[in-house]
């Protein structure tokens, strides 16, 4: 039952802890815990199915179907946390700034929630679908053992969902000012990982064979399997064997999130700026 | 539009890349090794294989339950249906054993690539 609990409760560590952050994100936007609820259940749903249906995905396109399929959903994931990024940079300051423009900045805003809902859904629905899989096998399985093994599982998402709880409290406990700095850089970091994962996906399909060499092993100081590791997995994209592609990627993604933030954001603070000039 | 143009242009550079890889991998040599995998046993538990060659590893599931191939120093990771058959690509390696084992059953199945 233990077994199958750490097994599970491995599997939804990356989920419950995104889901978390987004939570936290978008705590006080109107529609976002709809939104947050909507992507968690697809995500179910979607894990269910890509279990169900494991075989017919690995077959595909010439046997690296799920390699792709993950590096797609990843790729998803990236392109909308970064999406948000930007939007925050630019509209959570006029947001403050112009009362005015409120009304144009809460329309966009449920454009920004249902891109942290889509991250949500690809989320739960990667991690998912690798407990749904584990969980099917014990039902095919029988024996004896299913019910215990099962009501393990069971318990290794419930841990999983306190990990959600736990990281929503630990950042909304976060002064409201400095808040947004945080999850502004979290989102960047999480983005980055999730980018770097893609990429082995691909060089595993063999779809990216460059740059495959070890750009270095810290496994022996910090395992990416024990706890702490799969949480800075996570959050940070922390690999204790990455591919020197992978560290590319990293970097890459995070230069453009980075730039593109700091680009619109200033942008977007001179026209605010020369707004209130003008009708000043 | 600056700020779009620059990510259009990054995307744009990583489907190139994407493309050029797929078509311009030059013909090497690749050494294909067989697994399978019965009542969660690894066979052949050690397969050896030359060092500085691309591998690739074919994994078939004769178990009832689904398993999931994964190995840390491989970098692979991928699961397989009951009664399925996956295989992944691996870079080439140097000399040394590789661990590799089923993420869903890992204290009893095992196995390692050795690379000579």
């Amino acid at each position: 039952m233990l077994g199958a609990l750490i097994i599970v409760f491995r599997e939804v560590i990356e989920a419950g802890l995104i889901v978390g952050i987004v939570l936290a994100v978008t705590k006080g936007l109107a529609g976002s815990r709809l939104a947050i609820a909507v992507g968690v259940l697809a995500g179910v749903v979607g894990a269910s199915l890509v279990a169900a249906f494991a075989g017919a995905i690995g077959e595909a396109l010439a046997g690296v179907g799920q390699e792709v399929f993950n590096a797609l959903i990843l790729f998803i994931a990236v392109v909308m946390l970064t999406w948000h990024n930007v939007w925050m940079a630019s509209h959570g300051r006029e947001l403050a700034a112009d009362v005015k423009r409120v009304g144009e900045a809460v329309r966009s805003g449920s454009q920004s929630i249902f891109a942290l809902g889509v991250v949500c859904a690809v989320a739960v629905m990667r991690e998912g679908s690798e407990v749904a899989l584990f969980m099917y096998g014990l039902l095919a399985a029988g024996g004896s053992t299913t019910t215990e093994l099962m009501i393990g599982s069971l318990l290794g998402l419930a841990a999983g969902v306190a990990v959600t709880a736990l990281t929503y409290l630990g950042l909304v406990a976060i002064p409201q000012r400095r808040l947004f700095a945080v999850t502004t850089a979290l989102i960047s970091l999480l983005a980055a990982g999730l980018a770097a994962q893609a990429v082995l996906f691909l060089q595993q399909a063999g779809i990216l064979t460059m740059l495959s060499q070890t750009a270095w092993d810290t496994s022996a100081v910090l395992s990416d399997t024990s706890l702490f590791g799969r949480v800075l997995h996570t959050l940070v994209g922390y690999s204790d064997q990455p591919s020197v592609l992978q560290v590319v990627a990293y970097c890459a993604t995070l230069a453009v999130i980075v730039v593109l933030t700091k680009t619109v954001g200033s942008r977007r603070a001179a026209a605010v700026k020369a707004r209130r000039a003008a009708a000043g | 539009m600056m700020a779009g143009q620059r990510f259009s242009f990054f995307a744009g550079a990583l489907a190139l890349g994407l493309y050029a890889q797929s078509f311009d991998a030059p013909a090497q040599d690749v050494t294909k090794v067989s697994v399978t995998l019965k009542d969660h046993k690894f066979s052949p538990a050690e397969p050896t294989v030359p060092a500085g060659k691309p591998i690739v590893i074919e994994v078939s599931n004769l178990d009832s339950t689904p398993s999931e191939f994964e190995s840390k120093t491989l970098r692979v990771e991928k699961a397989v249906p009951a009664g399925g058959k996956i295989s992944v690509q691996v870079r080439p390696l140097t000399s040394g054993r590789y661990r590799f084992f089923d993420d869903y059953h890992e204290d009893t199945t095992e196995g390692f690539l050795v690379v000579k």
